[in-house]
């Protein structure tokens, strides 16, 4: 039944990529520049170049047969190669490249969200009204104001201009020196995702506590650490793995500025880049890994409540 | 209006909140954003003309800056002076927010009111389009169209009011429904008044607080994105002074003079904050649901 409810999930995902590329198809048909422009560069404009680049690149084929070509290859697992970010480099090896760098990124971000964010929000949710809450609650709410780029730039002031103790741009080579790279990045976007999470957990955790079988439990006499496991952990995690899906989403848009703002060549600046040059294969191929990030995300979410709660379990039956 | 509303709105000093609940949150805070709000505001309207430079003057003898010489926040790398950069860019970094959240709450409202009024098909199919506008990384959509497009400032606008669309319809939607099982309007109901009067008549003025609440938030959301396409060079057109792009700008001179990258960043975190802590204290204040968080 869950297998049947997974199929038609992923069957309606690829639906949408292929609305989604389609739509840019058209949008990029639509840009001022026209990739035979960037494809001459700076030569010169001779009729012969002019011809072979038409042919090579089919640029007179009408729009849909265009279409209909790129669609076929990415079936066949090819998505074309860069004409201007990467000139003649394979789309799928520039992307490989890119998306490990912000795959990397997110990952660091990920483990300092779910060790210091989450636990400081239910902490807040717990201790409503202490200090503690006033403290993370303030903070949260100063962080969500504070856009990615500038927490990014004031960040890299402090701990990279004024104090040095991070590297300021760049990767670094090897494991230390690569971490000490992607450290201010991921800290930044790690307080961009904590201050929604934890605006969510606290509310989670808070509306648990005042429930019913809460101050049940601790009229029964139950340890205090048996009711907020057993009892309080569970049922608020509901409501936290759902917004989980909305962070992961927002961690794509963030990425973006962080990557800007530290130089560091992800997915994020391969995506301005194309766009900016008009590199339609590298636009295409970079939406399309970027849409299909988003599905699986909200689709990892999905099963995550499954598990957690038997009543969408129910639910996800009947629907499926 | 507030007084039309079912509960009538409490007291700020409510013996029976909660300590540390957000209706006890020090209305001083409140009277500083506001005030924040309103010089904001003025440097909109006037900012180029009260600015201690022309913004595109270039002071050629102090390039790159730190500040002194006769320029409080120092000069940018082509001897712009930073503080009139500043108050010229505030025109820029807010009059398209300030279209973004109008048009939002405009459309969006009026959308949020017929579903949450007619229920039904209507409503089912507005809300799965909220689903899958929300799914979406909103910036990334933004950078694609309007970098492809090469459309600058005002389709940047465009993009932003239509993926602003959904907040707006989801929070009236749900006090619409809300309202509409209400005896008021029941008893408009009886009395024969034609839907449309009925919603914008009886219903609009009773949800107001949570219509500006919503416009604030919008507001908000909408000076972030505006200035962050800026900042990736896709937002206010190149050589007009604004917030996002002087940050940009001053990236590269962080060593020589922070100040060009600070100010506007703290200037935009100072008025997004100030707006969100107006909007959050008129939800509670003025809205039964706030009311009752």
């Amino acid at each position: 039944m869950i297998a049947v409810f997974v199929l038609k999930r992923i069957g309606a995902g690829v639906v949408l990529l292929l609305v989604l590329s389609f739509l840019v198809f058209s949008l990029l048909s639509l840009s001022p520049g026209t990739p035979l422009q960037a494809l001459l560069g700076t030569r010169t404009a001779s009729p012969e170049l002019i011809d072979s680049l038409n042919v090579r690149y089919h640029l007179n084929d009408p729009f849909v047969v265009q279409y209909g070509r790129w669609l076929g290859d990415v079936v066949r697992l090819d998505l074309g190669s860069s004409i201007s970010v990467q000139g003649g480099t394979a789309v799928g090896d520039i992307l490989g490249e890119r998306l490990a760098l912000t795959a990397e990124l997110a990952l660091y971000a990920l483990l300092l969200v779910l060790t210091v964010g989450l636990p400081l929000g239910m902490a807040a949710g717990i201790r409503r009204g202490r200090r503690l809450d006033r403290a993370v609650s303030l903070g949260a709410t100063m962080a969500i104001s504070a856009p990615a780029f500038v927490m990014a730039i004031v960040l890299l002031y402090i701990f990279g201009v004024a104090l040095k103790w991070f590297p300021v741009y760049g990767t670094g080579t090897g494991f230390t020196e690569r971490v000490s790279h992607l450290t201010l990045p991921a800290v930044t976007l790690a307080t961009v995702l904590s201050a929604v999470l934890i605006r969510q957990t606290r509310a989670a955790m808070m509306n648990v506590m005042s429930q019913d079988y809460v101050a049940f439990a601790r009229l029964r006499g139950l340890s205090p650490r048996r009711i907020l496991v057993r009892y309080a952990l569970r049922n608020a995690s509901l409501p936290v793995i759902t917004s989980l899906g909305l962070i992961l989403v927002s961690l794509l848009s963030s990425t973006l500025f962080i990557e800007q703002v530290f130089s560091l060549p992800g997915i994020g600046t391969l995506l301005l880049q194309a766009v900016t040059n008009t590199d339609v294969p590298v636009v295409q191929g970079t939406v399309l890994i970027l849409g299909a990030a988003v599905i699986l995300i909200n689709l990892a979410v999905d099963l995550l409540s499954l598990v957690v709660d038997p009543r969408v379990r129910l639910v996800a039956k009947e629907g499926a | 209006m507030s007084e039309l509303t079912a509960t009538p709105p409490q007291n700020e000093a409510d013996p029976a909140a909660p300590a540390g609940s957000r209706r006890l949150r020090p209305p001083v805070l409140v009277w500083i954003s506001g005030a924040v709000a309103a010089a904001i505001l003025v440097l909109v309207t006037v900012g180029v003309w009260i600015a201690p430079y022309d913004p595109m003057h270039q002071d050629l003898m102090n390039t790159a800056a730190g500040p002194g010489n006769g320029h409080l926040l120092g000069t940018d790398s082509l001897g712009r002076d930073v503080l009139a950069l500043l108050m010229s860019g505030a025109h820029n970094a807010v009059i398209g927010p300030l279209v973004i959240a109008l048009g939002a709450v405009l459309f969006g409202t009026t959308l949020g009111m017929m579903a949450g009024w007619y229920g039904g098909l209507l409503d089912t199919l507005l809300c799965r389009w909220a689903d899958l506008m929300y799914a979406l990384p909103g910036l990334l959509v933004v950078v694609v169209v309007v970098g492809v497009i090469d459309g600058g400032y005002w389709l940047a606008v465009c993009v932003l009011l239509v993926l602003s669309l959904p907040t707006a319809f989801r929070m009236t939607r749900s006090v619409a429904a809300a309202q509409a099982r209400l005896p008021y309007v029941e008893a408009a109901r009886t009395l024969g008044l034609p839907a449309g009067r009925i919603i914008f008549r009886h219903i609009l003025p009773n949800i107001m607080p949570t219509v500006l609440a919503t416009f604030l938030l919008d507001f908000v959301g909408a000076l972030i994105g505006l200035s962050g396409l800026s900042f990736l060079g896709l937002g206010a057109p190149a050589g007009t002074p604004d917030w996002g792009s002087l940050l940009q700008d001053g990236q590269s001179m962080l060593t020589v003079n922070p100040w060009v990258s600070l100010a506007p960043g703290l200037l935009l975190v100072l008025t997004a904050t100030s707006i969100t802590l107006l909007g959050d204290w008129m939800y509670d204040r003025f809205t039964e649901e706030g009311a009752h968080r």
